[in-house]
């Protein structure tokens, strides 16, 4: 160290050293040069562009969510309305520790699984910092007060309110109206992001899907000065959302009440149609459920058991569901065999019991064992529903007139309602089986056809609107759950038939119910107008040759629907019902009784003549 | 130097407040850069009361850091250099031993072990060694003969490469860079030969590679390529950037008025009162702002850079330049990385930015600085 210090030299040391400092000064210099251009390039050669993105952040445009349009029945009673919702929602921005607080609020007022599994879910998706998450809909007051008094030390937790669904008659109308509920990530990716920011449900079945483009309305906007926490600190400017438009039905909440009320504990399926103008005064499928539940979001545990019951809830029979008609449809083609000219009124049979084609062994059954006996007219046919008569004229008359006059009244065909999901049946047909099975049609098709087995389905709304067909003589109309502007708009088209013909049918499905022999007498009691009907047996499991139906040892689940078809007053008809219960054996006993309920109870509310979808009618 | 020989020293200035530098000398003080740190120290809280949301709080707690850091720069300066080139090595060893003893019971959060606990107070040896390492530079070198010979440059970089090492390990990348560039800043006032340099240069070009691959971690490798793309993960580590630069571009040339920039008001803006800082002072008082506190940093510098020269020791003089050049590289640094041209290293900019420790750190070197430039008056 010493040897160092005498070999120092103080004065060229100190040149190194300012030199050095010299240099560094001159690197210093370059770097405020550098800042100060980034500087100079951020605040004067971008400011404009900045100004804007600064003024972008402060200024946040919120969407408004229009208030979903209301339903109402033909009578003015609301089946959709919007309540306010407390709903707790959670800002992850400021929560300290989102599991802990979770936790937290579990302990206080319970939060399910299936809320917490939606939580995370939809806190993965894509959202803007401060977004708040929903974490449970619809408080109840308890709940509020809970979180009111500890909301000091919950951070992040946010409760709002919101308009939200609900559906005064839950059970009754779920399958028509359906029900909203939460966007899912699926629905999300096919949506118009602008007209449904704010909104947190769509409609996800029924009514509410169908019309959803009319029910959800126009979003609005306020612009609003926010923190970067998402806190509104002032309102500037606003437009307001409209409305969605509101929607009456042609449907009566009364009548919808006694369609569920007379089917009871069964499975099945209840529509009424208002003949003149198609509209759907009822439509019941049973069992039913509460669509409420759907709303806020149903647990996943609820839904498993609505989705895996056996009796199948969430399915709407009387659109879904595919019956064979049965004998239903033999005023159809009894009508065909007039019209035709295969049978006219002096056309009789004689009925031992079974149909047999020529050249062939196999003997096709009548429902009755013995069968009908001599002198089997058509009218007798109907009224005894005798299996022989229209085996015998359905091949006389083969299956292309069967099929031409099953697809003028509607088989085989969708409705057109005006509702989301509908099956079509099938009205069977050379050409249907050559697509549809690649087989050719056998004279033993045309048989089973003709009693409307075989081949044939047809779901409870087809036959209402089949019957509702028979009953005007002819027009034909598509069912409408919606009432629009023109109430009464002349039918589609007109199935040509004399007016004699038309007599005769409409007197022969009256005989069903007023005569002593009629499959339907039983509901004839006390009737103070006239009712035309029909009954129909629809088998579930094929019964072979030689063999007995017996419906004790048949398992409940394996035996036959029943159905019933009517329409009332004769005179002058104005609604027209098709009934289905399922396993309920035979149309006279179980279904028939539901139709006069019903029939009775529109009778009672709408007792003068006039047609009901008249102008003067209250909207 | 006890605490009654200052209080002694100050009665004796006579004049008071008003008197001239060479009163002030006389308690071995440099009444330029006195004056120029408190009026930058009177403009960083106003600027703080702007960015921490009116918070008297936080103006009260920076003022008692300013008071503890004007006691600390007060009290060192009273040390005369001899007596810090004498006792240099210490801060140098123990601020490593305290390294080595972070490694093993340092605490922290995050993934990073920075802090010793000793009795409930916690500290960061890190910012020992930020004056430790050129006081120990400075007196290794400022014994030998300059410029130094390979095996002086050998040793000097051993000294400086220690610290660092140990403090990417808590990690710190951004302290380890600033501690080993204090080192190298006394190395190369020193007169390091010019070819060190370019091998220097060369090995840089060697590390960047392997420090990217095998020393960085994600979360630092995810700063510097925010820097380039901050756009890429907007409301990740690229938000922080994407709303300095708008806030800062948004003052333009005059600035939206104190207390007015919505950026730092609405909470846009992230650690607006800590390293952020200067965005709201860019927001608020625009271009001319930032340009004024430029210039008030630079008449720092300048004064510094006096002081330097007129050092009467190469110990001071190397010290007092490092010191000088890492003031400034804190500086930029900071501006840098605010304005989006520098990766995000928790750098706080010098005496504006809120925390205690930065503040006090700094304070310790000016007082150094400080008894360098008064070192004449000690000798008479």
């Amino acid at each position: 160290m010493t040897d160092d210090r005498a070999l120092k030299n103080p004065q060229f040391e100190s040149r190194i050293f300012v030199l050095r400092l010299l240099f560094g000064l001159l690197v210093v210099v370059l770097m405020v040069g550098v800042l100060l251009w980034r500087y100079f390039h951020l605040q004067v050669v971008r400011y404009e562009g900045l100004v804007t993105l600064s003024d972008r952040n402060r200024v946040l445009v919120e969407p408004v969510a229009p208030t979903r349009g209301l339903i109402y029945d033909r009578n003015g009673v609301l089946l959709a309305d919007n309540r306010p919702s407390f709903n707790l929602s959670i800002v992850a921005e400021r929560a300290e520790d989102l599991d802990s607080l979770i936790e937290e609020i579990d302990s206080l007022i319970g939060v399910s699984d299936t809320e917490k599994t939606r939580f995370y879910k939809q806190l993965k998706r894509r959202r803007r910092p401060y977004e708040p998450v929903p974490l449970r809909l619809d408080l109840n007051e308890r709940e509020q007060g809970v979180l009111a008094v500890n909301e000091y030390h919950l951070p992040g937790v946010e409760v709002t309110v919101q308009l939200l669904r609900s559906y005064p008659f839950g059970r009754e109308l779920a399958h028509v109206l359906g029900y909203v509920g939460r966007i899912n990530d699926r629905e999300i990716q096919t949506l118009d992001p602008v007209r449904y920011s704010g909104t947190l449900v769509l409609g996800k079945t029924g009514l509410e899907r169908y019309y959803e483009d009319e029910l959800l309305g126009q979003v609005g906007y306020q612009t609003v000065e926010t923190n970067a926490r998402g806190r509104v600190m002032r309102h500037l400017e606003r437009t307001d959302p409209i409305a969605g438009k509101d929607l009456h039905l042609y449907l009566d909440s009364r009548l919808q009440h006694v369609a569920y009320e007379s089917l009871g504990e069964e499975r099945g399926a209840v529509v009424a149609i208002e003949i003149a103008t198609g509209g759907v005064l009822a439509m019941a499928s049973a069992p039913t459920f509460d669509a409420n539940e759907f709303v806020t979001g149903i647990s996943f545990d609820n839904y498993d058991a609505l989705l895996n019951s056996p009796d199948r809830p969430l399915f709407d029979r009387v659109l879904q569901g595919q019956y064979p008609p049965g004998s239903t449809v033999k005023p159809l083609y009894g009508l065909a065999a007039l019209e035709s000219g295969i049978a006219n009124k002096d056309y009789k049979i004689y009925d031992p019991g079974f149909y047999q084609l020529k050249n062939e062994e196999r003997k096709y059954r009548d429902w009755k064992k013995g069968g009908h006996g001599s002198k089997i007219y058509l009218r007798d046919a109907i009224i005894q529903s005798c299996d022989t008569f229209f085996y015998d004229v359905g091949v006389r008359m083969t299956i292309d007139t069967l099929s031409l006059y099953g697809s003028r009244f509607g088989l085989g065909q969708k409705t057109g309602i005006d509702m989301p999901i509908e099956r079509a049946g099938i009205m069977p047909s050379r050409a249907w089986k050559r697509g549809a099975r690649g087989l050719a049609w056998y004279p033993g098709d045309t048989v089973n056809t003709s009693i409307g087995q075989g081949f044939t389905l047809a779901t409870p709304m087809q036959l209402a609107v089949a019957t509702s067909r028979i009953a005007s003589r002819g027009e034909m109309r598509s069912p409408k759950l919606v009432r629009t502007e023109h109430a009464l708009l002349p039918p589609a088209g007109r199935i040509q038939a004399s007016d004699d013909n038309w007599n005769y049918i409409h007197q022969a499905m009256q005989d069903v119910v007023h005569t002593r022999r009629g499959t339907a007498q039983i509901i004839n009691r006390g009737l103070n107008y006239h009712i035309a009907g029909k009954t129909g047996t629809a088998q579930v499991i094929g019964i072979k040759q030689d063999e007995e139906y017996d419906a004790e040892t048949v398992a409940k689940r394996n035996r036959d629907h029943a159905l019933f078809i009517a329409f009332a007053p004769v005179e002058n008809p104005r609604i027209a019902v098709s009934i289905i219960v399922e396993n309920g054996e035979h149309g006279s006993s179980t279904a028939a009784p539901v139709a006069r309920k019903l029939i009775d109870a529109f009778m009672e509310y709408y007792p003068d003549s006039e047609f009901i979808g008249g102008e003067n009618d209250p909207r | 130097m006890t605490q009654g020989d200052f209080v002694r020293h100050m009665g004796s200035a006579g004049s008071g407040f008003y008197g001239t530098s060479r009163q002030w000398h006389r308690v071995y003080l440099d009444l330029p850069l006195l004056l120029l740190l408190m009026l930058l120290a009177g403009a960083g809280l106003f600027v703080l009361y702007s960015a921490s949301g009116q918070s008297v709080h936080y103006v009260n707690r920076q003022l008692v850091y300013y008071a503890v850091g004007l006691f600390v720069m007060l009290t060192v300066a009273q040390i005369p250099p001899r007596f810090l080139e004498r006792w240099a090595v210490l801060p140098y060893l123990g601020g490593v031993i305290l390294l080595i003893g972070v490694l093993f019971f340092g605490v922290g959060a995050k993934g990073a072990q920075r802090w010793l606990e000793v009795g409930g107070f916690r500290f960061q040896p890190s910012e020992i060694l930020k004056f430790a390492v050129p006081l120990m530079l400075a007196r290794y070198l400022g014994q030998r003969v300059l410029p130094p010979s390979f095996k002086h440059v050998f040793f000097a970089l051993i000294f400086i490469i220690i610290p660092p090492i140990l403090v990417i390990l808590q990690p710190d990348l951004g302290t380890a860079i600033l501690i080993g560039i204090s080192g190298f800043f006394v190395l190369f006032l020193a007169g390091l030969p010019k070819r060190y340099l370019g091998f220097a240069g060369l090995a840089a070009m060697v590390v960047l590679p392997l420090m990217w691959f095998y020393i960085l971690h994600d979360y630092q490798k995810q700063r510097i390529l925010t820097m380039f793309n901050p756009e890429a993960d907007k409301l990740g580590s690229g938000w922080n950037i994407i709303q300095s630069t708008i806030a800062i571009g948004s003052g333009g040339m005059q600035g939206k008025g104190w207390m007015l920039g919505t950026q730092s008001q609405l909470d846009f803006l992230p650690e607006s009162h800590t390293d952020f800082i200067i965005a709201v002072l860019a927001e608020e008082f625009g271009l001319v702002g930032v340009l004024l506190l430029v210039g008030l940093y630079l008449l720092i510098i300048a004064r510094c850079v006096m002081i330097c020269l007129g050092a009467q020791s190469m110990f001071g003089r190397l010290l007092a330049g490092s010191i000088t050049l890492t003031f400034f590289v804190y500086i930029f640094v900071n501006m840098g990385m605010v304005s989006g041209i520098l990766p995000v290293v928790g750098v706080p900019l010098p005496l504006v930015s809120y925390g205690g420790t930065s503040i006090v750190t700094l304070m310790l070197g000016f007082g150094m600085l400080m008894s360098i430039s008064t070192e004449k008056q000690r000798a008479a």
